[in-house]
């Protein structure tokens, strides 16, 4: 049977309590929501956590709501509730497109939206979504809250910018005119990517105002191919120049072999998902 | 649907009620009393030898009972058993660990949990050596040898097994104006059923009888196998096998872990419970296919296929145990010569050791027709694109017309009965085949890729003769015990065992269509090997085929027996009777006569019974088929391939099957959708690769895939019925055949989708990545680690 080491178990009852806990327990400690990458691991003998922080009753953590311009999610929230989010889809149907993408529809009504952030799983499909919309993380400790852009969150594979006791509270996206959209390939539904992109863009008097790509599982570094933005600002949204784009985005980034696909196939799909996202939110703005 | 059939047709299944209510019992669900719980120490490389191994910290452990090495069961002479193929396994290994997952210590403890932490306890040193991973260097003069436990034993080689006449062939081949080679792997995959393996052996100290339960395909089989390796007498082996979650032929041959529990419970005096992880499914449990084909075909320039040569090299693992009959290494892969009249072909296949796991034939393949229906559909597709026909018209051309039946095909096989030509044009108009080519045509220029691929098969099911085929010694034939109690309800006992078959539905449809009662008052027992007949048990289709045909002999012997009693009740001879279903009566006069059920009562009852006649209907049988049976069946799948990123639809799958005589054909269809997924599978995703070090790379259900709903179309099925002439039902077995003939029509498909590349081939799995590799003439190759 695979079961986990034994290991000590708190039920938090607020955020507060939360992070008393987790001061309590060390670095050590997780915390556990959705549990649909955590569970596995320890089942697997791969994480080994000493005591988990159980957050699923903090139902301050699980509203969408817009709030001061922006969209604002809890960590808590459900994969299922941001993909069921009409504000969310109207505002950002990149959402919808990674939500309706993310697994199956069993670990979607568990997993959040938090949780995958957390894990940095370079595979994970909101890490480059939420890049690429430059949203911003709000991250609570005992010490108080303070904001990190997106894109300043990731360290590296399964690592972020949280301290030990820190939790990540709310993902904020700033509501501005854009069109948006994501693509992934998977070898099979509900399997990670093969490699995915996702494009914002704000669009005003014909020109690209600001733009956001993001990769997935491609070795884009903070998952974002920002050479490739760079080269889109300020020009008109053209086909050549998202060609252009996408050849450069395929460029800088650093996919590696696994089974799912060789390097060349990976930084071939790179440009080919950066392509056809960029289109795809085009497309939208119709 | 409704249950009220008298015989055959729809009816919903029996034994559905207890699973959608959970009510199921797997061995999991089984609690002991006293029982304690094992878990498995495996061995983290492919190949390396054991320098110590130190249990004591692991025996420490406050809840830990018993440690278990090899060198415990050396002690015992059971260190070693033998395979279902005539070699040895390594039941904890003693001198070296030859695959990634290989047993080396098994921890008994109070709970599972304790168990599974001790193991983390025990302390084994390796000396690494270097593995064999690649089948096709196994045999290398400077390959390490994997099999040095046994005496004099210098290489890899397993056997060299041939069918067919070389001589005839070459000779065809030399004259042949068109001849198309192609080298196919069939890579090897998992049967993954979705209840890992698991036994509970309960040794009574005072009774000495050992009672095992296990998730088996073959409890009967079982119980003499652990007579053979623990020495304890057969009579006093119970095997039971109780609801079982699926076993593609991963539940046939008997684990390491079931020996060491039977070992740990002679040991402890208690109950030992051992449930398989996930991951130790996957990694050490029998796998399946792992051929490495070279085909040719010869044909005519106008398409006459002539000949067919055929060279394997087939990856066995670590220990040579593929379960299948034991005068065939290569199985049946001899009928690599599928559904075409041929003038020859010869076939030849070597089996190696690798340092991987064991096993080798399951995963509802029909002992290796898998490997051999999806060459020489590959063969004929290729042959079709060198000589530009259409697929469809080539085979149409060459298929075993009807009055060719019984028909010899030059490796050997006498095919029962078929109408071939009959289903392929069945399948064409069902699927509007020329209409699709209409709409590729259409698409093509508008620069999308659809493909449309074909594949007819022809399965070899339901083994088998004795005279021809046995496994272990134990020739292939099957009990089925029937009685009628006194209110004529019968009980049905049957050898084979069901793994979500629904044996429980069609063995009560067979006695109810013999007996002319209802399907609801028949119970059918089976799985346990106190309360049944002996039999090989359930895999290879074999279950209708064989115990299928053992419960309709044992009914008939029923019905002449109320022949006699109703002869006695009515006051006539028994030459004057005639029967109707449920019914023997006066012939000329309906009006008298009397029911299976009154005849019952009466057989039970006073009745004066003429001399010889003994009271009861009971009855049993032990058939032993004529031969086996040939399902076939023609397949059509449309894809649409995106170049782009090499990703595959499944748009659409049209499946024409002939199993003879349909006894409940709801789960003939559901069989045939399951096969068709195992294929979709199999074709598009499915995978067991290693790295150079001998790791496995398919170790969960994150890694390896199986298709869901969403891969999969809403099948379009249809079929025809041609009768086994020799089963006394008219029926074939119907459990593989999907699973045989889909993955080609799947490749094939993507195939015809990629032709404007110019691509002629590529090896399964066709995942985006290989597809795309494909595509750029650069093709991956799948059984290896990806770099």
């Amino acid at each position: 049977m695979q079961v986990p080491a034994s290991f000590q178990y708190r039920k938090a009852t607020s955020v507060a309590h939360a992070l008393s806990l987790l001061a309590e327990y060390g670095p050590e400690a997780r915390v556990v929501a959705g549990g649909h990458s955590l569970l596995p691991m320890m089942k697997l003998r791969l994480a080994h956590p000493e005591a988990l922080v159980d957050i699923n009753d903090l139902a301050e953590l699980a509203e969408i709501r817009v709030e001061g311009g922006a969209l604002v999610i809890g960590a808590l929230v459900r994969h299922a509730e941001l993909l069921s989010s009409a504000v969310a889809g109207r505002h950002f149907p990149i959402l919808h497109d990674a939500e309706r993408v993310i697994a199956d529809p069993i670990v979607r009504n568990r997993g959040t939206v938090g949780g995958s952030l957390c894990q940095a799983d370079p595979s994970e499909d909101l890490s480059a979504v939420f890049a690429a919309l430059r949203a911003e993380l709000v991250v609570r400790g005992l010490d108080g809250e303070r904001v990190v852009a997106a894109r300043d969150f990731f360290v590296g594979p399964y690592e972020t910018v949280l301290a030990d006791g820190e939790l990540l509270v709310a993902i904020r996206v700033p509501i501005r005119p854009s069109v948006s959209a994501y693509v992934k390939v998977d070898r099979r539904a509900g399997d990670w990517a093969v490699g995915a992109a996702a494009a914002v863009l704000e669009l005003a008097g014909g020109v690209v105002a600001e733009v956001g790509i993001g990769l997935t599982a491609l070795g884009a570094r903070k998952f974002v191919a920002a050479e490739a933005e760079d080269h889109l600002r300020a020009g008109p949204p053209s086909g050549e120049r998202f060609a252009e784009a996408a050849r450069i985005a395929a460029a800088h980034c650093a996919p590696t072999a696994d089974q799912r696909g060789p390097v060349d196939y990976k930084r071939h799909l790179a440009g080919e998902l950066v392509a056809r996202a960029l289109r795809g939110a085009v497309g939208r703005a119709a | 649907m409704t249950n009220t059939p008298t015989g055959f047709g729809r009816m919903t299944r029996k034994e559905d009620a207890r699973f959608v209510r959970g009510r199921g019992t797997y061995v999991d669900d089984v609690r002991l009393p006293g029982t304690l719980h094992a878990a498995v120490l495996r061995s983290p490389l492919a190949h390396a030898r054991i320098t110590a191994i130190d249990t004591r910290a692991a025996e420490a452990h406050p809840k830990v009972r018993v440690v278990i090495t090899g060198a415990v069961l050396a002690d015992r002479g059971l260190a070693w058993m033998p395979t279902l193929s005539g070699d040895v396994q390594a039941v904890l290994a003693t001198d070296k660990v030859r695959f990634q997952g290989q047993e080396v210590a098994f921890v008994i403890a109070d709970d599972p949990y304790s168990a599974r932490d001790a193991l983390a306890l025990v302390d084994v040193d390796y000396d690494p050596l270097p593995p064999v991973v690649d089948a096709r260097t196994a045999l290398d003069p400077d390959a390490p040898v994997i099999r040095d436990d046994r005496e004099g034993r210098r290489d890899n080689h397993i056997f060299d097994w041939e069918a067919g006449d070389a001589a005839a062939t070459d000779r065809v081949f030399a004259g042949a104006a068109v001849v198309v080679a192609q080298d196919v792997l069939y890579p090897r995959v998992h049967p993954a059923p979705l209840e890992t393996c698991a036994v509970i052996a309960d040794h009574d100290v005072v009774t000495g009888k050992l009672t095992v339960w296990a998730t088996t395909q073959a409890p009967h089989a079982h119980r003499t196998l652990l007579a053979t390796i623990t020495g304890i007498p057969e009579h006093r082996i119970r095997v039971v096998s109780p609801d079982v979650g699926g076993g593609f032929g991963n539940k046939v041959p008997i684990y390491p872990a079931y020996v060491c529990a039977v070992a740990g419970s002679m040991l402890t005096g208690r109950p030992v419970k051992w449930t398989e992880d996930r991951s130790e499914n996957l990694m050490a449990t029998t796998f399946a296919r792992d051929y490495h084909m070279h085909g040719e075909i010869a044909s005519t320039v106008d398409g006459k296929i002539l000949a067919l040569r055929v060279r394997v090299l087939a990856d066995h693992g670590a220990f040579n145990g593929t379960a299948q009959p034991s005068k065939y290494p290569a199985g049946f892969f001899h009928i690599v010569t599928g559904s075409y009249d041929l003038e020859a072909a010869h076939c030849s296949v070597t089996g190696v050791y690798t340092n991987k796991a064991p096993g080798g034939v399951a995963y509802a393949c029909s002992f290796r027709v898998a490997e051999a229906s999806f060459l020489v559909e590959r063969l004929v597709d290729l042959l079709a694109l060198e000589l530009d026909v259409d697929p469809a018209e080539l085979r149409m051309r060459n298929l075993l017309r009807p009055e060719q039946f019984p028909y010899t095909c030059s490796t050997g096989w006498e095919y029962d009965s078929g109408d071939y030509p009959r289903a392929l044009a069945l399948l064409l108009e069902t699927a509007g085949y020329r209409e699709l080519r209409a709409e590729q045509a259409r698409r093509r220029e508008l620069g999308e890729h659809l493909g449309i691929g074909l594949s007819f098969f022809t399965e070899a099911v339901g083994a088998g003769p004795r005279k021809h085929m046995d496994i272990v010694g134990l020739g292939m034939a099957d009990g089925a015990e029937l009685r009628v109690h006194p209110t004529g309800k019968a009980v049905l006992r049957i050898s084979v065992q069901s793994q979500g078959q629904g044996h429980e539905t069609t063995f009560a449809q067979i006695v109810a269509h013999e007996l002319g009662i209802g399907p609801d008052d028949v119970d059918v027992v089976h799985g346990d090997t106190d309360a049944t007949p002996f039999g090989l048990g359930t895999y290879g289709s074999r279950s209708t085929p064989v115990s299928g045909a053992a419960a309709s002999m044992a009914a008939r012997k029923v019905r002449e027996r109320a022949r006699i009693v109703a002869s006695a009740m009515l006051e006539v001879s028994p030459d004057d009777l005639e029967w109707s279903p449920g019914r023997w009566s006066v012939r000329g006069d309906p009006t008298a006569g009397k029911s299976i059920t009154e005849i019952a009562a009466a057989a039970h009852s006073d009745l004066d019974l003429p001399d010889g006649v003994e009271g009861q209907l009971d009855a049993s049988c032990v058939y032993n088929p004529p031969n086996l049976t040939f399902p076939f069946g023609a397949y059509l799948c449309v894809v649409e391939v995106d170049p782009g990123t090499g990703q595959v639809v499944v748009r659409r799958f049209v499946a024409v099957d002939d199993c003879g005589v349909r006894i409940n054909p709801s789960i003939v269809e559901g069989q045939v959708h399951g096969g068709l997924a195992d294929g979709i599978g199999v074709a598009l995703m499915e995978l067991i690769a290693f790295d150079p070090d001998g790791n496995h790379l398919g170790g969960s259900f994150m890694d390896y895939l199986l298709p869901t709903a969403v891969d999969c179309p809403s099948w379009e099925l249809a079929e025809t019925v041609t009768p086994s002439p020799h089963h006394p039902l008219g029926a074939k077995g119907i459990g593989e055949c999907a699973t045989v003939g889909s993955p080609a029509a799947v490749v094939n498909a993507v195939m015809d989708a990629l032709r404007p590349f110019g691509v002629r081939h590529a090896d399964m799995p066709l995942t985006p990545a290989a597809v795309w590799r494909a595509i750029q003439g650069r093709p991956l190759r799948g059984d290896l680690a990806i770099d």
